[in-house]
């Protein structure tokens, strides 16, 4: 799965040319990103915090309006009405903050079971609950069943979630963030759980990261978003182990744990939506054209004043870069 | 059921023990629930006082028809009593200008009090409640419809308004029951919309919506549980409000003239000199009595609204 | 001389639900312009040891064992001495960057008020100083006039560095000060505290979950868990070969990228952090630990040598075998 592209016919999920706006389209959150996901695939979607790429899976989920472009789950377009319904259990989501996103007066049991009644799961409910509380690592269930979210620990109301989320058994699993609030010690054990269910059940997962630690530990793919848009995408040991544009190199570098790189610490805030830069968009802070060594091999104008999307889909790693295309 | 369980998990530990039906987890659920409130209210003293305060106003309101003939109220039937007669045996609470019992009209005040407090308190909640709950979830022109209207009745002054409506319509009890529904529910739209507006930016709703909900599944799992409690302490402490209203209405004589209430014996010893001439007994069981079921009620629902409303509860 | 020392310090909170012992027994000293990092998951008792060290902590709470700043008792001090120790002896730089700062006054004024209320100086002089501290910590000068809400989250913690260096004092204590940020802004601010340690010999204490930031930022590292030091040591012998099960595992958690072994291999560890009110008997690790020995249910191991310079609490430390 991580040498190429995933082949046509087993795509779960099919992204063209999103675009999802807010503030009456003086935002694009999510600017013209295409990219397909296959049946077991786990594709890691990093950058920093405004990038887009919380926005992206939620638009997958429906919980955010498309602009432009299409998304079609297992080869149907998402559109209203009973159709989404269907294909929202096609689809499940988890979040970077467990605690939140449980109800505080449901129990355990009805946090689970919410999605098997939304959609008429058939079966004994409580049999499927309990079996979706084992799957998740919550043994024995009946301990867990009458307890709410307040007495169960992070990394246990995780757990919670993803049951509830894998009860409906969806082709593609969406995660926010899914380790960012849990403690060091209990990170790992969800992210084990997480690829358990791609190798047990073929689902397949976009998990929305900014620690590409959870990349090199999960995911297949990986795709670099900066200001809303894919700028690299590629097998994960290629793009973490060779980065071709400037911003992954940077990402990359600035992570503690990778010895013998020198820190390319960018300058300046975290991007801004509402501001996106004319030509390459991640220009006004590339280190290539900072130090003049974009303008000296000669295609310093382009990066200001040529906006560019990624290369056309020939290799698995791709790269949006004008020193890269030269 | 095992062709559901895909190969990996076919080894797995055993699943235990298992509920008979979600309806008995849920059920479980609220009867845990229910005790947990009511163990709060046990432990709030004066929670407990205001309880017991309102049961004996309210066995004794139950009780009058028992207690009291209702033909004592009339004038005809008192014309041997004597006047300003002070308390004595015969007459526990003294007699008014008229000679009818205090007593009496205290007894049969309190279920007019009672009752329109209640009444009039369900009114305003009702109205409330529907504005509130369809402005905070439709939100949109909607919200912004309903929340201009809600302002409207926010800004015109509560007892001119009151007064005007009791004057033109007819007057009774049900039309005092009006004037304090209508004109005192934008407060309990505001809160309820706040409410519902907090409830559906929770991760939670984001989570019901991504599982696939609808509309009517969110607002009946996850926005009306949690503004219920918030409405039933607000009904609690708007019975209070309804009574002194009431009390107000009928003290400045816009009640109804053919049924006593407390405000009325009120407005009666005032307009026959009962305070100038010291006939304490004429107004005092009265306002007495509004002072205790108000104070007990206020008591009895500021401990409910913290234990029920999620924002007052420390978790 | 020690800027900072902590002897066999114990802290237990006061709550509805019965006391409940956050720090247990904790020896730590800072020597000038040593940096030392405190790592531990939340519930560990490390931000409880930021606050006992300037007796920031609830009313109510316990402290005992001794707080030594620059060899003077804090808990033995007047509270106006305690006032003006607080800042210019030492200061802490929380994690709430918005929190931290005054919503309502502009970030300026509250570096001056905090210049002038432990110094001699003129008002002129502070605003000055503002200025050379803005710069200090890359912020125009300028920014001074603006709100906290004008300013973006890494530019709101640069803020409060700057105001925490504002009285010059010898200890920084950094709670999680990078734990909100993007990756990028927390590569920024933890580069500008090694340069601002290194130019004025600060001291620093740096407390935080991820272990892989403290091997860059600090010399030496102490991994707490349950309220106590469980292993310390050179901050990159204890990342690269830990010694307490413990620390293997806060190493692993989070993988070297590159690295083979971790590749498709998430490292966790079973079970949940600790409820500090209600500890396991023996070793309060036993019960996720991946090594316990049978005596490890009943043996509660002190921290004990384990290499030069290094100490580690596990009865397999300094035994023949591991």
């Amino acid at each position: 799965m991580s040498e190429a592209s995933p082949a046509a016919a087993d795509v779960v999920v099919s992204l063209t040319n999103v675009q999802v706006q807010f503030g009456g389209g003086s935002v694009r959150a999510v600017d013209t990103v295409s990219l397909d996901v296959g049946r077991g695939e786990v594709v890691a979607l990093v950058g920093e915090s405004g990038c887009g790429k919380t926005t992206l899976i939620r638009a997958i989920i429906g919980l955010e309006p498309l602009a432009h472009g299409s998304i079609a789950v297992e080869g149907s377009t998402v559109g209203g009405g009973r159709r989404l319904r269907a294909l929202r259990r096609r689809v499940q989501m988890i979040f970077q903050d467990p605690s939140g996103a449980l109800n505080p007066r449901h129990s355990i049991y009805e946090a689970v079971a919410e999605g098997l009644r939304i959609h008429k799961v058939k079966g004994h409910e409580p049999t499927l609950v309990a079996e979706a509380l084992a799957a998740a690592g919550l043994r024995p269930p009946d301990r867990y069943l009458r307890r709410f979210p307040h007495e169960l620990s992070g990394g246990q109301r995780q757990r919670v979630i993803i049951a509830a989320a894998m009860a409906l058994q969806p082709a593609l699993l969406l995660a926010d963030e899914p380790v960012a609030s849990l403690d060091a010690s209990i990170r790992g054990e969800i992210l084990a759980l997480m690829r358990s269910f791609v190798d047990s059940r073929g689902v397949s997962i976009i998990a929305v990261t900014h620690d590409l630690g959870l990349a090199w530990n999960i995911a297949d793919r990986v795709a670099v978003m900066y200001l809303g848009r894919i700028v690299e995408v590629g097998p994960t040991e290629e793009v973490l182990r060779s980065p071709k544009h400037p911003y992954t190199q940077a990402l990359l570098s600035v992570v503690p744990e990778i010895e013998g790189m020198a820190q390319q610490i960018l300058v300046g805030e975290t991007p801004d939506p509402s501001r996106i830069p004319s030509g390459c968009r991640f220009h006004p802070r590339c280190p290539v054209v900072a130090s003049g060594e974009a303008d000296r091999l000669g295609f310093g104008d382009r990066c200001r004043g040529v906006d560019l999307e990624l290369e056309p889909e020939v290799a698995a790693h791709r790269v949006a870069c004008h020193a890269v295309a030269r | 059921m095992s062709e559901r369980i895909p190969e990996a998990e076919a080894t797995s530990p055993v699943i235990g023990s298992v509920p008979r039906s979600g309806r008995a987890v849920a059920w479980d659920r609220r009867r845990a629930s229910a005790a947990g409130v009511w163990r709060g209210l046990r432990n709030d003293r004066l929670a407990m006082v205001g309880l017991v305060v309102l049961v004996l106003f309210a066995l004794l309101a139950f009780a009058a028809p028992w207690l009291s003939d209702e033909s004592s109220l009339s004038a005809a039937n008192t014309g041997d009593n004597p006047i300003w007669a002070p308390p004595s045996w015969e007459f526990l609470f003294g007699t008014d200008h008229l000679g009818h019992s205090v007593a009496a009209q205290f007894l049969w005040g309190s279920r007019i009090s009672l009752f329109v407090g209640l009444m009039a308190t369900l009114l305003q909640i009702g109205i409330g409640s529907l504005i509130g709950l369809t402005a905070g979830f439709f939100g949109g022109w909607v919200d912004s419809v309903l929340m201009r209207l809600t302002d409207w009745f926010l800004v015109v002054p509560f007892l001119p308004l009151a007064i005007v409506l009791a004057a033109v319509l007819e007057r009774g009890l049900w039309t005092i029951i009006l004037v304090i529904g209508i004109t005192s529910w934008p407060s309990t739209a505001r809160l309820l919309r706040a409410q519902v507006l907090t409830v559906r930016q929770r991760l939670y709703v984001d989570r019901a919506r991504s599982l696939g909900a609808g509309r009517l599944h969110l607002m009946r799992r996850h926005i009306l549980p949690n503004v219920t409690p918030l409405i039933l302490a607000s009904t609690t402490l708007a019975v209070p409000i309804s009574i002194l209203t009431e009390t107000t209405l009928s003290f400045l004589g816009l009640g109804d003239p053919t049924s006593t209430s407390w405000g009325g014996m009120l407005n009666s010893a005032k307009d026959n000199s009962a305070i100038s001439g010291g006939r304490w007994w004429a107004y005092m069981p009265p306002g007495l009595g509004i002072v205790f079921v108000v104070l007990a009620v206020t008591l009895f629902g500021r401990a409910l609204e913290e234990i029920l409303d999620p924002r007052l509860r420390q978790r | 001389m020690s800027v900072l020392e902590l002897h066999d310090l114990h802290v237990t909170y006061r709550t509805d639900g019965g006391s409940v012992p956050a720090v247990r027994g904790v020896n730590l000293s800072l020597d000038t312009g040593d940096t030392v990092g405190l790592a531990g998951e939340s519930g560990c008792g490390k931000s409880t040891i930021a606050g006992a060290v300037l007796r920031l902590l609830p009313k109510g709470t316990e402290v005992s064992g001794k707080v030594l700043l620059d060899g003077e008792d804090v808990y033995a001090m007047k509270p106006g001495r305690l006032r003006a120790v607080r800042w210019t002896s030492a200061a802490i730089v929380f994690q709430g960057a918005l929190h931290s700062l005054n919503p309502v006054r502009r970030v300026g004024l509250q570096i001056e008020e905090a210049i002038l209320l432990h110094s001699q100086q003129s008002a002129r002089s502070a605003r000055i100083r503002v200025g050379e501290l803005l710069e200090k910590v890359g912020l125009p000068a300028g920014q001074a006039e603006r709100y906290p809400h004008q300013l973006s989250g890494g530019q709101r913690q640069r803020v409060l560095i700057a105001l925490a260096l504002a009285c010059e004092p010898k200890l920084l204590i950094a709670d999680e000060p990078t734990t909100a940020l993007d990756v990028m802004v927390q590569a920024q601010v933890l580069r500008l505290l090694e340069e601002l340690q290194r130019e004025h010999g600060l001291s620093l204490l740096f407390i935080t979950h991820d272990l892989s930031v403290l091997t860059h930022t600090c010399e030496r590292l102490a991994v707490m868990y349950a309220g106590r030091i469980v292993e310390e040591g050179p901050s990159t012998q204890v990342f690269a070969d830990p010694q307490h099960p413990y620390s293997r595992a806060l190493a692993a958690a989070f993988p070297t990228i590159g690295d083979p072994a971790s590749r498709m291999n998430p490292q966790g560890l079973a079970g949940d952090p600790p409820d500090p009110s209600a500890l396991p008997a023996g070793c309060p690790f036993h019960l996720r630990c991946a090594v316990a020995a049978p005596e490890c249910s009943s043996l509660d191991v002190a921290l004990r040598p384990a290499g030069a310079g290094r100490s580690a609490a596990c009865v397999h430390v300094g035994a023949t075998d591991v």
